[in-house]
């Protein structure tokens, strides 16, 4: 009898890096054993622009541009983290009106980033209208950002101490507007896919994990709430003003793809609450007032000030070449940002300079843990696993 | 789940605690030295979170003591970094977060190294750890003993040296372009157009000085 026998190998499959599925430039190298996965290896990096590199040679006010470009999906997000850690090291005290707006922009953000993911996640399933419809809320929420601080997505407008405007007028009135249209898109995306047979099969079950596991590999945000632990930077360690807000922390229970799917349109629902709240509190006379702190040594005066004030003029002079003096020290600040835990470890000299700065992606660890999520899966899950670990190139590679 | 409390219980009382106060993490900084001896240099409260410097080579006794004692229970890997301190004899530092969501509370761990001195990799312990310490590795050379693949991450394939020590350049040392005659990408040294100009904005100006330079000579002579 001849020998039928042949020498099987795995298949290795080169993903990306232009991928349309990759969501960015990803370079996933797959080992495959007919279409189940052996093995895989994201090659990250091709979009490392040395962003902690270039802030250790520059002030801190130069700094938080670098930040908007760090996860360009919702930029004011990451520049809370930044602010956060100098204004923790210079024991600084934001006025109530800046921590407002800030908690108004950042729940913007997570608008912004949960309308991309969850559409261009279907997308890569197949679904072709929710972009669509998703784009267009995005689209005004980016206006909504244009008209506080003069651009569209790279916004620089977090400053230490404060925010760098008021509001223009208007501009809340037409935020509640919107605030009581979005909720009705949302469940118009939320009819074309929460109980559509296609998505669930493509989600339901698909890169599964405990909580335990999503705590050894650095899991944080939807991720790990997706599991089933609630936690919520928001609620657990507050920072700002979200003491003061009343908002639910929506937990799943099965840790795959389609919790973390409905996860995220509940944080929606949840961030359009949160930002009626800010609007009303705006509005109040608690809310009223300054919106930077008025110490000199840290955010310049205002303009008008300084076409009176001789004193006001030299302190913007000083402020401006000489950048802020952060006292020695380090401190590590994390804001629950859409994708999870970003962080920002922060070490001073106590010169006008960040010593170090270390950007905490959520991200990183997300991907990082891409093998662990996708090994035993099918090849056709891959995407489907990308676009539900949330992923930006711009905050991985930093 | 393995452990006896559920993610509720976790939820409940990290709803209720809004982190640990000062006094308790300093009892809790005590305790981790105590219980720790030698492998711990230095335990403290830094700006409301526990700093615990420890012995290179018994890292791993103390995240896992960390990670395991029912006290902490920082089971939730954060990140681990390096910094730079050229001056120093052991120049980098290889920081360690770690989070207690059942605490509350966060903590920093540092070691130090010298060049060419290796860190024991806890990627047994936090299997989370891998990508953070091949960033380290990639951006200051430091060696992590036991990782089990150690390459470079976010910098280019081929890449030499380790960008984020203080004594690498922020230029870099060649640049990339396409060439048009090759049919490819070519990598030569960096042609800046412009020198790099490192501008220190730190003015030693002070205000008037109480006494002018040379108004010394006149106060000799009258």
């Amino acid at each position: 009898m001849a020998d039928t026998s042949v020498e099987l190998r795995d298949f290795t499959l080169n993903l990306g890096p232009q991928h349309p599925a990759a969501h960015g430039v990803l370079r996933l190298v797959l080992e495959l054993d007919g279409e189940v996965i052996e093995r895989a290896d994201p090659h990250i990096g091709l979009l490392h622009r040395g962003t902690e590199k270039l802030i250790e040679t520059k002030g801190y006010h130069q700094a938080v541009p670098y930040f908007d470009r760090l996860d360009y999906v919702a930029p004011m997000n990451q520049e809370h983290a930044f602010v956060l850690a100098a204004e923790k090291l210079l024991g600084l005290e934001v006025p109530y009106r800046a921590q407002l707006i800030r908690v108004l922009f950042s729940e913007i953000g997570r608008l912004l980033n949960h309308l991309l993911n969850v559409t261009t996640q279907a997308m890569d399933v197949g679904a072709l209208t929710p972009p669509l419809w998703g784009f267009e809320e995005r689209e005004k929420l980016m206006i909504f950002y244009e008209r506080a601080s003069g651009a569209r997505m790279h916004a620089a407008y977090f400053r230490i101490g404060g925010v760098h405007q008021d509001l223009p007028p208007d501009l809340l009135d037409d935020m509640w507007e919107f605030c009581e249209t979005h909720p009705k898109v949302l469940r118009d995306i939320e009819g074309l896919l929460t109980d559509n047979r296609i998505f669930k099969q493509r989600n339901v079950d698909i890169a599964k994990f405990t909580a335990e596991e999503a705590f050894a590999h650095g899991f944080s945000g939807v991720m790990l709430r997706s599991a089933g632990v609630p936690w919520d930077l928001r609620r657990a360690q507050p920072y700002e003003c979200y003491n003061d807000l009343d908002f639910k922390v929506p937990v799943g229970r099965n840790g795959d793809n389609y919790d973390r799917y409905v996860l995220r349109m509940d944080e929606m629902y949840q961030s359009v609450e949160i930002m009626k709240q800010c609007i009303n509190l705006l509005k109040t006379q608690r809310g009223a007032g300054p919106v930077i702190s008025d110490n000199r040594k840290v955010a310049p005066p205002r303009r008008g000030e300084m076409k009176r004030s001789m004193e006001a003029l030299i302190e913007h002079f000083k402020l401006i070449t000489e950048g802020v003096k952060v006292p020695e020290g380090e401190v590590y600040a994390a804001v629950e940002a859409p994708k999870g835990e970003f962080g920002v470890y922060l070490v001073s000299d106590g010169s006008n300079r960040p010593y170090r700065c270390k950007i905490r992606a959520p991200g990183f660890a997300h991907l990082g843990a891409f093998e662990f999520l996708t090994k035993g899966h099918m090849l056709a899950d891959v995407p489907s696993v990308i676009g539900s670990l949330d992923i930006v190139f711009g905050e991985i590679d930093r | 789940m393995a452990k006896e409390k559920t993610p509720a219980d976790i939820a409940q009382e990290a709803a209720g605690a809004s982190g640990m106060d000062d006094d308790s993490l300093a009892d809790l900084a005590h305790a981790v030295a105590e219980a720790l001896g030698d492998a711990v240099r230095e335990a403290s409260i830094v700006h409301g979170q526990l700093q615990i410097i420890a012995e290179r080579k018994r890292i791993l006794d103390v995240l896992q003591y960390l990670r395991d004692d029912p006290a902490c229970r920082f089971v939730c890997f954060t990140d681990i970094c390096g910094v730079d301190y050229p001056a120093r004899a052991e120049r980098f530092e290889v920081v360690y977060h770690l989070l207690s969501p059942y605490i509350n509370a966060r903590a920093r761990v540092k070691v130090s190294a010298a060049e060419g001195e290796a860190v024991p990799s806890c990627t047994g312990l936090f299997p989370g750890a891998g990508w953070y310490e091949r960033e380290t590795y990639d951006m200051y050379g430091v060696f992590f003993t036991g990782h089990p693949d150690l390459r470079r991450i976010l910098t280019d394939y081929g890449f030499s040296g380790h960008p984020l020590r203080k004594d690498f350049p922020v230029t870099g040392f060649v640049e990339v372009r396409y060439d048009e005659d090759l049919k490819r990408v070519i990598y030569e040294p960096v042609k800046l157009q412009q020198a790099w100009r490192e501008f220190d904005n730190l003015s030693p100006w002070k205000g008037e000085p109480a006494a002018l330079p040379g108004d010394e000579k006149a106060e000799n002579n009258g």
